[in-house]
């Protein structure tokens, strides 16, 4: 396994929160692009380039180093034109070249041993990792970011993170199946919550209920560090025959470069507009004239992107793609540059072929557009008809835009002269990397010495019922059906689970009934308390979540949201979090497929709290086997597998009761949870349990609640005190690891109970199914009713 | 075996989820593609859900005039049964075949959730419920607040054509909690909620909605 090197979406760069410039209306096209006005300065062309060496260049204001707008003068043997200083200043920016994650991203690849790798049919450096889940079904998935945009342009900017990724899992051949959101918010209270919230669900409900992609899940954290800048992460989940993969990359000479999906135009350039020679002005690039002044945030078009989808099906299924790759990130340059270093030859595009949007769009501007809903592929050239054919069938613009040629470089003409010449390995392959420095925050001991232990527990019936109400209706754990009734579930008709189970269950071939579980999940308070055994915290809910459903989990994707890798306690967030993944999947064998990396995520000079967001595939082999989320029925047997532990600090209840935050994190126990999960996975197979419900945030107590409500059983429990002798309000709120609590029928529990003991996995048995109400002997009867209103009227009272 | 065309748009979404539920019920799907001149031969039709040509101008305008909706109007207006399903119900409004059409919901968000519903008419895509029948399936969108003025509205109600209505308060706004209606033959039916999204209790609420494909294809199988 090597890094990531895809291409990966618009963030990680820190953007000027201000109100993004209405949408252009006009989608006019315009097309070609006439030549450039004899009034507009000359097109700098590599000739234009190598006669004007000492020529100004605003590298700075694009992002590089002095350093490495040097190396791009030594690999060019010249200064670099207009164009390609575009292409280098994008293709090296964090965000696509993870220059300061690098070196620790290495650690995945250095951990993941032949055995991990054994499912794997693609891995990092793909656009998405490629899993085989049998009987020759491959699922590909991945986790994208998209950050900042979100924050400017709430709903835009959710909408083209889900845009992105699905156009991630096109390109390896796949029909995107579902999509997924991680959604990180200020507090529920605070006024721009009101904004941002609505505005990013929208923007995912939008843009996923139009592509037809059902959503199974997700999380939906408030927290007052994600205020200034909110997390946007989006999953999506493929389905293909393992004869259909296809991967990026152009080689056969003569072979042809086709565009195809949107037109070309000047959304999303973003910083690449102080190129524009005739309004750049060195001394201030904000005075440009407002002729090409756009919104920075891209604008989506989901319905040109569903009829992309059925598009690029036809044409995989049609054999008539030699190679493929989304348009997202870096427009032009990332596809281009990464297509041919992938190949064998190198590339010849003309850009006057590129169908645009805009007038008199430049070389620099064609390259760096982030328009949505493009792709790109390899033709050969007894196929363009074909390829054309399907194109026009689907409505779909398609134009032949270059060739792959023989020697090793990538060539870019414009108005008949070359702008680009250049090795594409030193654009997408070579950029810099960092060794940021990095170290332990002075306040990370302070933090970690100050625990909840001393606040006042709750020690009568009616206090402790009191908080379990108070949790049930905090923000933290309220009910998020506000959410997700904007998004369709059930389109496509294969969710067998969603939100909110555990896990989002996805039936993979109806004949077989083969599917697959996803689960995605963080928690940013572990991790600011110790980000390692944090990041592995979050595998192990990931793990649990799936196991939960029954399913085996089988592969990791992750998306690694971070402050600023300039600021040497976040640089140390991230290489503890990173080790500790690393570690944590190696431990339980599950590969790192793909994913991305966030920084620069920070309002001021205040981080978020460091967030990996970790996702979990597992596989079923039948879903009418997978275990339902929640009480099962009447009269069955409630267990709670694991064991409990006085672990508050950082948990849901010393946050929502005590303000607080500070101690240790839970104990992580990844041969519990391994141990938890192929006992539950084992137990389900044979149909052994009928519900289950996995323990995390708001420990036992709010997963009882939920776990009723899930299903409208109330349930009779007596607390286990365990060997520690726990008292009745630790043994609710603690957030220990590797605990679930299942149902089974009476006359299994003796099945249940042997196999705990066989494999050495504590369990105690709290009670039975039944009635209307959460009794919990010692504390109160909790009325259903009471609990659901408390649970779903939270975020209706703070949004509508 | 009755053979039911579904139509697919571009933008349509749950043209699978339609020709799976006339599987179930025993027909055999045909797939109609919103460029085709004729019906294939089929004997009757599903208009299925989604965003036909993104939503753009109006929900469901672009695709009503589709090349394919002409015989599809034709064939209603003759008596073939046709079932429009959210997008579906749109497009049949615009195209003329029902009364009435569908705005954006009152609260202004798209909903997706399960909806009691009320058989309130026996037509050729309810023949096989009771009149008086509760249902449940999922409704899931954006512009499914039914509207027609108020003798449109009566008159529906007179003609026995209010075909289902929600169980509660309407989620969408919709006048009189009407979900969906028919032709005044009984042969056109649109209905906001998805009855193919409620064939399997795996994937949904029950199989309530398989009730919708079961009656026609007995009709059919009758009438042959």
């Amino acid at each position: 396994m090597t890094v990531p090197q895809g291409p990966a979406r618009v963030d990680a760069a820190p953007v000027d929160p201000t109100p993004a410039d209405p949408i252009p209306a006009d989608p006019t096209p315009v097309q070609p692009s006439p030549p450039a006005p004899s009034s507009a300065p000359p097109v700098d062309t590599v000739e234009r380039a190598a006669g004007t060496p000492d020529e100004a260049q605003p590298h700075a204001a694009l992002g590089l180093r002095d350093e490495e707008y040097a190396r791009i003068r030594d690999i060019l043997g010249r200064r670099p034109t207009e164009a390609e200083l575009a292409m280098y200043s994008v293709m090296w920016s964090e965000h696509c070249s993870y220059k300061s994650s690098k070196v620790h991203l290495r650690r995945f690849g250095e951990t993941t041993t032949e055995a991990m790798r054994a499912r794997l049919l693609a891995g990092i450096g793909e656009n998405a990792g490629v899993v085989d889940v049998g009987d020759g079904w491959a699922v590909t998935f991945k986790i994208e970011s998209h950050n900042h945009p979100s924050y400017v342009e709430p709903h835009q900017g959710a909408a083209t993170g889900v845009g992105g990724i699905v156009r991630d899992i096109m390109a390896m051949g796949a029909r995107p199946v579902a999509v997924m959101d991680g959604l990180r918010v200020g507090p529920l209270d605070a006024p721009d919550t009101a904004r941002v919230l609505p505005g990013v669900v929208s923007g995912v409900g939008f843009y996923g209920n139009c592509l037809g992609l059902p959503n199974i899940g997700g999380e939906v954290v408030f927290d007052p560090t994600y205020a200034g800048n909110p997390l946007v992460n989006a999953l999506c989940v493929g389905v293909l025959r393992h004869e259909d993969l296809h991967l990026a990359f152009a080689s056969g000479t003569g072979n042809k470069i086709v565009l195809f999906g949107a037109r070309t135009g000047l959304d999303g350039i973003g910083g690449v507009s102080v190129l524009a020679s005739e309004t750049f002005d060195a001394a201030d690039p904000t005075q440009a004239p407002s002729r090409k002044k756009l919104p920075s945030v891209q604008v989506g078009d989901p319905f040109a992107e569903k009829v992309l989808i059925e598009c690029c099906l036809e044409l995989f299924g049609a054999g008539l793609v030699v190679g493929i790759q989304d348009l997202g990130g870096a427009g032009l340059s990332c596809a281009t540059s990464e297509l041919a270093s992938a190949g064998d030859g190198g590339m010849h595009v003309d850009l006057d072929a590129v169908p645009l949007r805009a007038a008199d769009m430049t070389a620099a501007e064609i390259l760096s557009s982030e328009s949505q809903e493009r792709m790109c592929a390899v033709v050969t050239p007894e196929n363009v008809d074909a390829f054309m054919a399907v194109c026009r069938r689907w409505d779909v613009t398609a134009t032949v835009i270059g060739e792959v040629t023989d020697g090793d470089r990538l060539r870019i003409t414009h108005h008949g002269a070359t702008v680009v010449d250049v090795p594409p390995r030193t654009v997408a392959h070579d950029g810099p990397v960092y060794e940021r420095p990095y170290a332990r925050p002075e306040w990370q001991d302070a933090l970690q010495a100050d625990t909840v232990a001393g606040r006042p527990r709750p020690s009568t019936p009616g206090e402790i019922a009191e908080q379990v109400r108070g949790l049930v209706a905090s923000p933290a754990l309220a009910s998020r059906a506000w959410v997700t009734e904007q998004y369709d579930r059930y389109v496509r008709g294969n969710t067998t689970s969603a939100t909110p189970a555990d896990a989002g269950v996805v039936r993979v071939d109806e004949e077989t009934g083969r599917g697959v579980a996803i689960s995605i999940d963080a928690n940013g308070r572990f991790c600011q308390l110790d980000p390692r055994a944090g990041a592995q915290l979050a595998l192990a809910e990931s793990v649990r979540n799936v196991a939960s459903s029954g399913a085996v989990p089988v592969a990791v994707t992750d998306c690694l949201n971070f402050g600023s890798p300039e600021d040497p306690a976040v640089m140390w967030q991230f290489a503890e979090a990173v080790a500790g993944m690393a570690e944590g999947c190696a431990a339980l064998g599950l590969p790192v497929t793909g994913g991305n990396v966030s920084f620069y995520n920070q309002t001021g000079s205040t981080a978020i709290l460091p967030t990996p967001v970790v996702g979990v595939l597992g596989i079923l082999s039948d879903v009418t086997r997978a275990v339902p989320h929640g009480l099962g029925p009447e009269g069955h047997a409630v267990w709670l597998l694991g064991e409990t532990r006085d672990e508050l600090d950082g948990s849901a209840w010393a946050g929502v009761v005590h303000d607080h935050l500070g101690g240790r994190p839970p104990q992580v126990d990844l041969a519990a949870e391994a141990r938890l999960a192929a006992l539950v996975a084992g137990a389900a197979s044979e149909g052994l349990l009928s519900g289950a419900h996995d323990l995390s945030d708001g420990g036992l107590a709010q997963a009882l609640v939920e776990a009723a409500l899930g299903t409208g059983r109330g349930a009779r429990v007596a607390l286990p005190s365990g060997p520690r002798g726990l008292d009745a309000a630790t043994v609710l709120f603690s957030e220990s690891g590797a605990r679930m609590l299942v149902t089974v029928a009476p006359g299994d529990e003796a099945e249940l109970a042997r196999r705990c003991a066989d494999a050495g996995q504590p369990a105690a048995r709290l009670g039975e199914v039944g009635g209307d109400a959460v009794a919990i002997e010692g504390v109160d009867d909790l009325p259903l009713a009471e609990l659901r209103s408390l649970w779903e009227a939270t975020l209706p009272a703070a949004l509508d | 075996m009755s053979r039911i065309g579904v139509i697919t748009f571009p933008g349509t979404l749950d043209d699978v989820d339609a020709a799976r539920a006339v599987r179930y019920a025993g027909g055999e799907p045909v797939a109609l593609w919103h460029d085709d001149a004729d019906l294939r031969g089929v004997d009757a039709v599903v208009v299925p859900g989604g965003f036909s040509y993104g939503d753009y101008l109006r929900a469901g305008a672009i695709a009503a005039r589709s090349p394919v909706m002409g015989p599809v109007v034709d064939a209603g207006r003759a008596g073939m049964p046709v079932l429009g399903i959210c997008n579906g119900f749109q497009i049949l409004c615009e195209a003329g075949l029902l009364p009435g059409a569908l705005v954006r919901n009152h609260g202004l968000r798209f909903v997706c959730r399960e909806v009691g519903l009320r058989v309130e008419a026996d037509t050729a895509w309810t023949s096989g419920f009771t009149v008086g029948q509760d249902i449940r399936v999922p409704l899931k969108s954006g512009e499914g607040r039914y509207v027609a003025d108020a003798a449109t509205l009566d008159a529906l109600e007179a003609e026995g054509r209010v075909v289902f209505r929600y169980t509660e308060p309407a989620p969408n706004g919709a006048l009189r909690d009407i979900a969906g209606i028919s032709s005044a033959d009984g042969r056109v039916v649109g209905l906001m909620p998805h009855p193919e999204h409620a064939i399997d209790a795996l994937t949904g609420p029950g199989t309530d909605g398989l009730g919708l494909f079961t009656s026609v294809i007995s009709q059919l199988t009758a009438a042959a």
